[in-house]
């Protein structure tokens, strides 16, 4: 009773379905940017204010990328959070010397966490839950110790290279966000239009066809966690450039962040099934609603958690709902 | 396909079946965790001043109690290949509620704080057995709402407590054990009775191990898996109320911040697979202890934290890759 996915949501009697999984976030992206255009007027829609969500996003986006390639690969990353505070430590510690090593150290070590995981997921077979957990606390343990357990923190000098591409406007538009962009772009291309992106969706929608049908499944598997790391660190990097400082205790509990951003996507964490479009739609979604709930003022913060937390939730049953109605050939419990 | 969520655990066609092992590895392999917490007892013995005190060794057992009590619930919901993310969030409600209805008498405040665990352990089991939706999404989602709904609770404040059956609670004890572990002691027990001899414990393993095949033999699954999720939620708000009554304090924005992941640990290093099917209660409780003797290790030597969680970290990986073969890991 295996059902064999593929790259493509099954489209047979499951217009509503299929539809929803796709376009369920942009739409929802849409609808919520109007509503607030309407209720806030200048102070949501105003080139400031968009500015900010669009920087604020970026790192998010650059993360939940990698994010995507890994759970459509049916594998899970919990250890970006940590990956991205300490790439940030490391960018500042690599900044004493100049710019290339404060990009070159972050993504080398990084790099290196990333492989880590895969070679444990891909080649030893130890569930990706349990790897990541363990990397995420590996990467937050080396991100302390790079900086003195917290109590050193590394500036990073202004007139770097790198502080100055960090913090530069290109017609207007900030330069992680410029970034994000382009990986996006660059993302989009390599998961649906070459040889490795098909082979990510085929190992996610049956590793054991996928092998069957000689797919290098344990050097994709380790590939997807590698760009997940290395993604992470881009976007730490980037972070510290902006801040112009390396702090161990950035990130945490920015991996679920990323994995909500990927599921209200449409992408299925069980695997084989998912888009980019939707996840960037859905990391967009998230940070607007922590956006609109500061333009209502009064609430506290606590209260954007509780939204943002409820959101999570009512979007996912959505989901659930309509691809239980739409999709006869998996059977639910 | 209802076993989705494991596939990452499934031996692929080209995976040589488990190799016999040799008698050693073997016995390394089913007492991994036990082996570790001996090596670590026998160098602190030797290398760490005032480690075989009872002070000590009390101190030790009574900060493992909120882990272990925590664990104790992720088990039963790791066994039915599931994973509770939320409890951290529900220790910090419940610890938010003792100060609201202490007013009410100390019994009261913490039934209340029990009853909301139940309460969000059921809205958990719901969303996974009604609406099919994946324990970890379903779980976390109320991991960020539910921490942000005690701080709404709380106002954001941290509440000292001033109450002498709390007080008796968190730090008195029974014939020179603590109270805590006493409660530990009994709920672990009720654990393993559960487990092995009553219905609800064979049948969670079942479904765990197979959960079409449960369901074709007529088994309650839903049910079933509310049951599970709602008894995790109930365990970890008396982890809270536990904590709140030994500190003294109610501390919405960091009691149990993070208790998850060390609950998995704990769960996973003792022993039960992720992919569900098979529970080991004492082998969790000796991952619990295994992690604090860990941290335990690193404080009294005077070592950074930044190296506790790579030990950690290494440690978890290394449990799991020799009990990976043991069926289903």
């Amino acid at each position: 009773m295996t059902t064999v996915r593929t790259g493509r949501p099954p489209v047979t009697g499951a217009g509503l379905a299929s539809l929803a999984r796709r376009a369920g976030a942009p739409l929802v992206l849409a609808l919520v940017l109007v509503i607030g255009a309407v209720a806030f007027g200048e102070g949501f829609a105003g080139p400031q204010n968009i500015r900010n969500v669009a920087l604020d996003s970026s790192y998010l986006v650059l993360i939940a990328v990698g994010m995507t390639f890994v759970v459509i690969s049916g594998g899970i990353d919990l250890s970006v959070g940590s990956v991205f505070a300490l790439a940030g430590v490391l960018a500042a510690v690599g900044a004493q010397w100049g710019s290339l090593p404060a990009v070159a150290l972050p993504l080398l070590v990084c790099g290196l966490i990333g492989l880590l995981n895969g070679v444990l997921i891909g080649r030893a077979r130890i569930a990706p839950f349990i790897v990541t957990l363990a990397t995420l606390l590996f990467a937050r343990g080396l991100a302390f110790a790079a900086s003195q357990e917290g109590n050193k923190v590394y500036l990073i000098p202004g007139d770097l290279t790198l502080t100055r591409i960090g913090q530069a406007r290109t017609l207007g538009v900030s330069t992680p966000v410029l970034v994000a962009v382009g990986v996006f772009a660059v993302a989009l291309v390599v998961l649906n239009r070459t040889r490795f992106g098909q082979a990510v969706y085929a190992i996610g929608g049956s590793p054991e066809s996928a092998e069957l049908m000689g797919l290098p499944v344990a050097r994709v598997r380790v590939s997807v966690y590698v760009l997940s790391a290395l993604l992470a660190a881009v976007a730490g990097i980037l972070v510290a450039a902006q801040t112009s400082s390396g702090l161990p205790t950035i990130g945490e509990g920015r991996e679920l962040e990323a994995i909500a951003a990927v599921v209200i996507g449409g992408t299925l964490l069980s695997g084989g099934i998912g888009t980019l479009t939707g996840t960037l739609a859905g990391a967009l979604l998230l940070k607007v609603i922590q956006n609109l709930i500061n333009q209502v003022g009064t609430l506290s913060s606590y209260y954007q958690q509780v939204v943002s937390g409820v959101f999570l939730l009512l979007v996912v049953l959505i989901q659930t709902g309509l691809s239980r109605r739409g999709r006869v050939d998996e059977e639910v419990p | 396909m209802t076993e989705t969520a494991s596939r990452e655990g499934l031996p692929t066609p080209t995976r040589p079946a488990a190799p016999p092992g040799s008698g050693l590895f073997r016995r390394v392999r089913n007492h991994g965790v036990s082996l570790a917490i001996g090596v670590l007892l026998l160098f602190n013995l030797l290398f760490t001043p005032n480690f075989a005190t009872v002070g000590n060794l009390r101190l030790q057992l009574v900060q493992v109690v909120p882990i272990a009590i925590v664990a104790l619930g992720m088990a039963l919901v790791v066994a039915t290949e599931g994973i509770d993310l939320s409890v951290g969030s529900v220790m910090a409600v419940a610890a938010a509620i003792i100060p609201l209805y202490l007013g009410y008498g100390p019994w009261l405040a913490v039934a209340v704080g029990l009853v909301a665990g139940a309460v969000v352990g059921a809205l958990n089991g719901s969303l996974v057995a009604f609406c099919g939706v994946q324990p970890i999404i379903a779980t976390l989602g109320v991991l960020v709402a539910g921490r942000a709904a005690a701080l709404v609770l709380a106002d954001g404040r941290l509440v000292e407590i001033f109450d002498p059956t709390l007080q008796t609670l968190g730090n008195g004890s029974v014939l020179g054990v603590p109270v805590t572990l006493v409660i530990l002691a009994v709920l672990a027990t009720l654990v393993v009775v559960t487990v092995r001899w009553s219905v609800v414990g064979r049948r969670l393993v079942a479904i765990g191990g197979n959960r079409a095949a449960a369901r074709l033999a007529g088994l309650p699954v839903r049910r079933t898996l509310l049951t599970v999720y709602v008894l995790s939620g109930v365990l970890a708000a008396l982890a809270g109320v536990l904590n709140t009554a030994r500190l003294g304090a109610s501390d919405p924005s960091f009691v149990g911040l993070l208790i998850e992941l060390s609950a998995i640990t704990a769960v996973v290093v003792g022993g039960t697979p992720l992919s569900g099917g098979r529970i080991r209660v004492i082998g969790t409780l000796l991952g619990a202890l295994l992690m604090q003797l860990i941290a335990a290790t690193v404080i009294q030597h005077d070592l950074p934290d930044s190296l506790a969680r790579m030990i950690q970290a290494g440690i978890i990986v290394v449990a799991v890759y020799v009990q990976r073969d043991r069926g289903g890991a």
